[in-house]
């Protein structure tokens, strides 16, 4: 069984992406006890699989290995992976979270040590990264995952090649024996950190993305670009392999649109402008970007970062939104079609690989929280007081980049040691 | 004063509004956003009637080009595919908007004189709205003879096979030439219609007055 120690003291977090890793750092380190609950096998979420931020162009890695720090050296955080909650019972100062536990078959014994994959030859999705690649079906999360622990895919359990990887373990640390944990979780206030999605751009029916392999997304696009991805960081396209030197990036592909998602998801113009910087550094003599918008929305001090994009030769605006994306047969390339609203010129433009600029949805749109909470038109927590002890934090709560989630987490934190504090008082 | 100079008066160099006000759906038009899907989604593919897409045509309406917008062709060369209006991530009815405004254009005479659509829809109108039928000999008839009587009888005899052909098929009546079939209650229709045309007067002055 998991023995967690929580009271109506506690403060609980669940997801456990940066602005979760937030929220449970600020609130532990003013002295409350935290439970971070996180659904998949490691922290760190969709910021672990980003190649480079914008506007710095520095590695998500080095911010996330401070947060690591910060958590392994905090004795107020117990931290549960692949930890779902199912329902959240009770009031303000008085919460009491299910969590139901799926289970990893690995315990604490293991040191990443990797014999385990060696000795498994099936190979599943790679989640990680997106689903472009193939892993051992007994994988480590990423390179830099927290808890450092493999995972075997429960479509391997009960079957020979579970065996081999229990044999191969010098450290006894496969437990095969594992079965799925029902637990429940006392806290005064709950931090709702369940972050987003990225829009299903096969929604999109006249971009043809899933039937045209050289469509893909802008977080497939980090990934083609990251050393650690299935392309080894090589801009190579998915239909052939080739080399991707002119690249289209399509912006509000879902977002702004009625018939998808209504709101802007704010952080796609500035995600553009920073891989066209990916294009250019891996061909900097013949890469070409091009970008698709309806208007440029470099939020406040980005706007520096844009006009910079702006001026690089090697980077084309036009002002249109894509109405459609066929195919040329010959050679797998994607031809974009529509009318350039500077000057009304219909365009019929050949790239080698289109990237669209997917919105954001919240991973558990509104309804879907097991709890009561107040949630807008696109499933969005809202900051309301009928949501008692229970505050969002991130992307849960808006569509937000990896800066103003921080900034929102470490408000939720605060507001959530409130309460807690005040159940301390009451009980003094 | 003319229709179209008393709308001049009355909205001066204010057309957005006048479109708001007079132009059924007009007020959907400063939602645009100017994305370009709807044109970008066009099957017309904008051959040389379609001046302008409809995404311009909304611009130059924000920008007061009235002139401009209501003598242009564009609108009357719209199908009604409504792949615009399935499309359009703001929801804006395009379609209907486009029928909207050549529709205005029309009452207030400033539609192209001799553009086929216009024409056509003309000639459809007032042989229905006659005798409550539609009138298929007079109206095909009509359209041969648009560009005057040579052509008319060039059209005539260029067509004549499928004439005969709906002939023997019992499906063109030549008698209908003479007056042609009718409902029993033609002045139930026209007494409809009228009352139609106070109701839209009514609704336009209200959006007006608002």
């Amino acid at each position: 069984m998991t023995a967690i120690v929580a009271t109506n003291e506690t403060i609980l977090v669940v997801g456990g992406g940066i602005s979760g890793m937030t929220a449970a750092l600020e609130a532990a380190e003013t002295g409350k006890q935290v439970v971070l609950l996180e659904k998949t096998a490691a922290l760190g979420g969709r910021t672990s699989q980003l190649y480079r931020y914008f506007p710095k162009m520095c590695h998500p890695v080095c911010g996330l290995e401070i947060n690591l720090r910060r958590l392994k050296s905090n004795p107020r955080i117990k931290v549960l992976t692949l930890a779902e909650v199912t329902g959240i019972a009770g009031s303000s100062g008085d919460y009491t979270a299910t969590v139901r536990i799926t289970p990893r078959y690995v315990n604490e014994n293991c040191t990443a040590c990797g014999e385990c994959a060696k000795a498994v030859s099936t190979l599943v999705d790679d989640q990680f990264n997106y689903k472009l690649g193939k892993t051992k079906a007994a994988y480590l999360p990423n390179a830099m995952a927290y808890p450092q622990r493999y995972v075997l895919d429960p479509s391997i359990i009960g079957t020979a090649e579970a065996e081999k990887a229990k044999a191969a373990c010098k450290y006894g640390a496969i437990d095969l024996g594992q079965k799925e944990e029902i637990v429940q979780i006392k806290a005064g206030a709950v931090v709702w950190a369940t972050g987003w999605q990225p829009y299903d751009a096969a929604k999109i029916q006249p971009y043809g993305y899933g039937r045209f392999k050289n469509v893909i997304t802008s977080v497939e696009f980090e990934r083609l670009a990251d050393p650690h991805g299935p392309t080894g960081g090589k801009l190579l396209r998915p239909s052939d392999g080739k080399e991707a030197k002119n690249v289209a990036f399509i912006q509000c592909a879902g977002s702004r649109d009625e018939n998808h998602l209504r709101h802007c998801s704010r952080f796609c113009c500035m995600a553009s402008l920073k891989q066209t910087h990916y294009v250019r550094e891996r061909f900097p003599e013949d890469g070409k970007s091009t970008i698709y918008y309806i208007d440029i929305r470099a939020i406040d001090r980005f706007e520096d970062f844009y006009q910079k994009v702006k001026a690089d030769s090697s980077v084309t605006f036009t002002k249109s939104k894509v109405a459609r994306i066929s195919l040329n047969e010959a050679n797998g390339n994607p031809i974009c079609h529509g009318v350039n609203t500077e000057g009304y010129h219909r365009y019929a433009n050949e790239h080698d690989l289109v990237v669209l600029a997917v919105g954001m949805e919240p991973s558990v749109k509104g309804m879907n929280i097991p709890a009561s909470v107040v949630a807008d038109s696109s499933g969005f927590i809202e900051a309301d007081p009928a949501n008692g002890g229970i505050f969002g934090a991130g992307c849960a709560t808006n569509a937000l980049d990896v800066n103003r989630s921080v900034q929102s987490a470490t408000a939720a934190a605060l507001r959530a040691v409130q309460v807690v504090n005040k159940v301390a008082r009451a009980e003094a | 004063m003319s229709a179209n100079a008393q709308m001049v008066a009355k909205y001066k160099n204010n057309f957005l509004k006048e479109v708001q006000e007079q132009v059924e759906m007009g007020e959907w038009v400063k939602m645009c956003m100017q994305c370009g899907v709807c044109s970008g989604s066009c099957p017309t593919n904008f051959h040389p009637g379609w001046e302008h897409p409809p995404q311009e045509i909304f611009m130059m309406i924000r920008a007061g080009k009235r002139e401009e917008v209501l003598t242009s062709p564009s609108m009357w060369m719209c199908t009604s595919c409504y792949n615009c209006i399935v499309r359009c991530p703001r929801k804006l009815p395009i379609t209907h908007i486009m029928h909207g405004l050549a529709n205005y254009a029309h009452r207030l005479g400033m539609a192209p004189k001799m553009q086929p659509t216009r024409h056509f829809a003309k000639l459809f109108w007032n042989n229905c709205v006659k005798t409550g039928r539609v009138n298929e000999l007079k109206l095909s008839m009509g359209l041969y003879f648009k560009d005057g009587f040579g052509q008319g009888i060039k059209n005539g005899m260029a067509m004549k096979d499928v004439a005969l052909g709906l002939l023997k098929a019992k499906r063109l009546n030549p008698f209908e030439m003479l007056g042609g079939h009718k409902c029993k209650d033609q002045n139930g229709i026209h007494a409809m219609l009228k009352k139609a045309r106070e109701l839209e007067e009514k609704r336009k002055a209200i959006k007006a007055a608002a």
